[in-house]
């Protein structure tokens, strides 16, 4: 029999509302699983066990009311760069060591209108810069299908906890992938909305243009209930759309008879792991073999993709983490005069991944090299925008690799900031398109690492993505295979 | 510190990150140097590319004067916001002296 952690959300709302367990049985045995082997993957920074049980036990008295819903009674690990009120929001950095939120974000406002508890803090990149959560300023956080390998990064708290069963579901961010590659990294989902999709209000900003609030969970049908749960307009938000947030949960139904599938070859391109590949086009002919119609499409800007993304998301970075000066928030190395302070303070207090990226952002913003970089980065992502468009008129969905690889050992990529760099190519483009994206499970390496296929969509098809992915992962059994050491 | 001569291939590590305001030790400038000239090298490929009349984008959805009614809204308690201040004094935040006294 197993516990109720390792149940999805789905499986949960049906027991919440069948009365055979309560939002604290949940929430207590999310927290023993916790206990029991979060000390080898080290996914949580933080979890006040005793504060979700006082949300969970209201939001057992808010169903006793009558009240329903998708999340109510569930409780969701948080990002570190997401804001709790009342909870430290340290995005990993030494930095802002001793911040507390001083309100919530509106990703969690809305989760805790819908009743879902914020339960714990997870890992990630400091400030969500990396690929593998080494550069956490607080520890790695260990793959749970091997615990010598990462767990992927930015979100790879998100991602571990979710398949260690020490959460049901987990909101993250995706700013060029830091959603979907965890996800592939862990096996489990990840979800990249459209950017405008999700408020970004509270979250804590890499960069603006790029950066959106995602969701890792156990199946696509729970990802597609928690995003109907955090999507939506808001005024705080000027980049948050108007448009209408859709029934996301019905779009499930409708099986792959006549998707078109785009597959650009572009996408299989050197650096692709051969074994990665190879399971991906194996997905994408199961796809086929439903009644998905294949479609070769071409996409001759990927390659310049990742020169784009390290110009525009340093510069937007650079700019957003200024306000980092140990003035108004976290640690301080104090000084005789305050640029002496902010230099030293910044110094003391940001990891060489952070260190590297405003360098490199300041560097391409300054006099001199402005057109140079930054202008020429941003005509180069109106092609990568026009690859997109030309493809979504040709087909319904890209369906790609996630990752080039599956999840590498702990150091292996730490000499090399390129290298780690080249990893993101399949997941930028859609966050430099502003269009949306999810992560499924498609099978594993010879070494038994996950393997993930990337869906992408148009800005605001989000319901296309998750009709694809529901129809493949209710086909395969991918997503119910479990880490040895945690099932 | 006057603003080098432009140069494509090269991060002026030392002038940039008195920009950026992060002292570095020299063995990190040294580093830097050396990674962020291997990142401007690969990203030079972008020279490739006519680019001529394309308008930059700057944006996913871009969307102008998002505006709202002038109404007051309920706003973070600043209780809470000073409190996260490293070094607060009553309803201030200290910081070092900025100018000479008159």
């Amino acid at each position: 029999m197993s516990i109720l952690a390792q149940q999805n959300l789905r499986e949960l709302q049906a027991l919440l509302e069948s009365g055979a367990c309560s939002s604290r049985d949940i929430v207590t045995s999310v927290a023993e699983q916790i206990q029991t082997v979060d000390g080898d993957i080290h996914a949580y920074l933080e979890a006040d066990t005793e504060a979700a049980l006082v949300e969970a036990d209201a939001a057992d008295a808010r169903r006793a009311q009558g009240e329903k819903g998708p999340l109510l009674g569930i409780p969701v690990a948080i990002k570190d760069l997401l804001n709790v009120k009342g909870q430290s929001c340290r995005c990993a950095s030494k930095l802002l060591e001793g911040f507390v939120s001083p309100y919530d974000a509106t990703s969690v406002a809305k989760l805790r209108q819908a009743g879902a508890i914020p339960f714990g803090r997870v890992n990630m990149d400091e400030f969500a810069m990396g690929a593998s959560t080494e550069h956490s300023a607080y520890g790695v956080t260990r793959n749970p299908w091997n615990l010598e390998h990462v767990s992927g990064g930015s979100s790879g708290g998100s991602a571990a906890a979710v398949a260690a069963h020490t959460a049901i579901v987990s909101l993250g961010s995706d700013t060029g992938g830091s959603v979907r590659q965890p996800a592939s990294f862990c096996g489990c989902v990840g979800l990249k909305p459209s950017y405008g999709r999700v408020s970004r209000y509270g979250l804590t900003a890499f960069a603006s243009s790029l950066d959106q609030v995602g969701v890792l969970s156990k199946t696509v049908a729970d990802a597609a209930d928690t995003l109907s749960v955090v999507a939506g307009h808001d005024p705080r938000d000027t980049t948050s759309d108007p448009i209408g947030v859709p029934d996301y949960a019905a779009a499930l139904g409708e099986d792959l008879k006549g998707m078109k599938i785009g597959i650009a070859e572009e996408f299989f391109g050197e650096g692709v792991d051969p074994e990665v590949a190879a399971s991906v086009r194996k997905a994408i002919d199961h796809c086929v073999s439903l009644g998905a119609e294949p479609v070769a499409v071409q996409f001759p800007h990927l390659k310049y993709a990742v020169s784009i993304y390290y110009i525009l998301a340093p510069a937007e970075a650079s700019v957003n983490l200024s306000r980092f000066d140990g003035i108004r928030y976290g640690n301080r190395v104090e000084a005789d005069d305050p640029v002496s302070m902010m230099c030293k303070t910044r110094d003391a207090h940001l990891g060489d991944e952070v260190k590297r990226r405003i360098l490199l952002g300041t560097y391409v913003l300054s006099s001199g090299y402005y057109d140079a970089y930054y202008v020429k980065a941003l005509k180069a992502r109106a092609l990568i925008k026009q690859d997109f468009d030309k493809v979504y008129e040709q087909c319904d969905v890209l369906m790609s690799p996630v990752a080039p690889t599956t999840a590498y050992k702990i150091g292996a990529g730490a000499q090399d900031p390129l290298a780690m760099y080249l990893g993101d190519i399949c997941t930028i483009p859609s966050n430099l398109s502003g269009g949306c994206g999810l992560s499924v499970p498609c099978g594993f390496s010879q070494a038994g690492l996950p393997i993930g296929l990337q869906i992408l969509g148009p800005a605001f098809a989000e319901e296309r993505i998750l009709r694809a992915g529901h129809a493949f992962e209710q086909s395969t059994d991918w997503h119910l295979k479990q880490p040895g050491s945690f099932s | 510190m006057s603003q080098p001569t432009p140069d494509l291939d090269h991060v002026d590590v030392t002038y940039v990150a008195n920009l950026a305001r992060i002292e570095l030790s020299a063995a990190e400038t040294e580093k830097f140097q050396g990674e962020l000239d291997d990142v401007l090298a690969y990203i030079h490929q972008l020279n490739e590319l006519d680019l001529e009349g394309i308008e930059p984008m700057s944006h996913p959805h871009p969307r102008e004067n998002v505006l709202r009614e002038d109404v007051p809204v309920e706003a973070p308690d600043r209780e809470l916001l000073l409190n996260n201040a490293p070094a607060r004094v009553q309803d201030l935040i200290r910081v070092p002296q900025m100018m000479e006294d008159a």
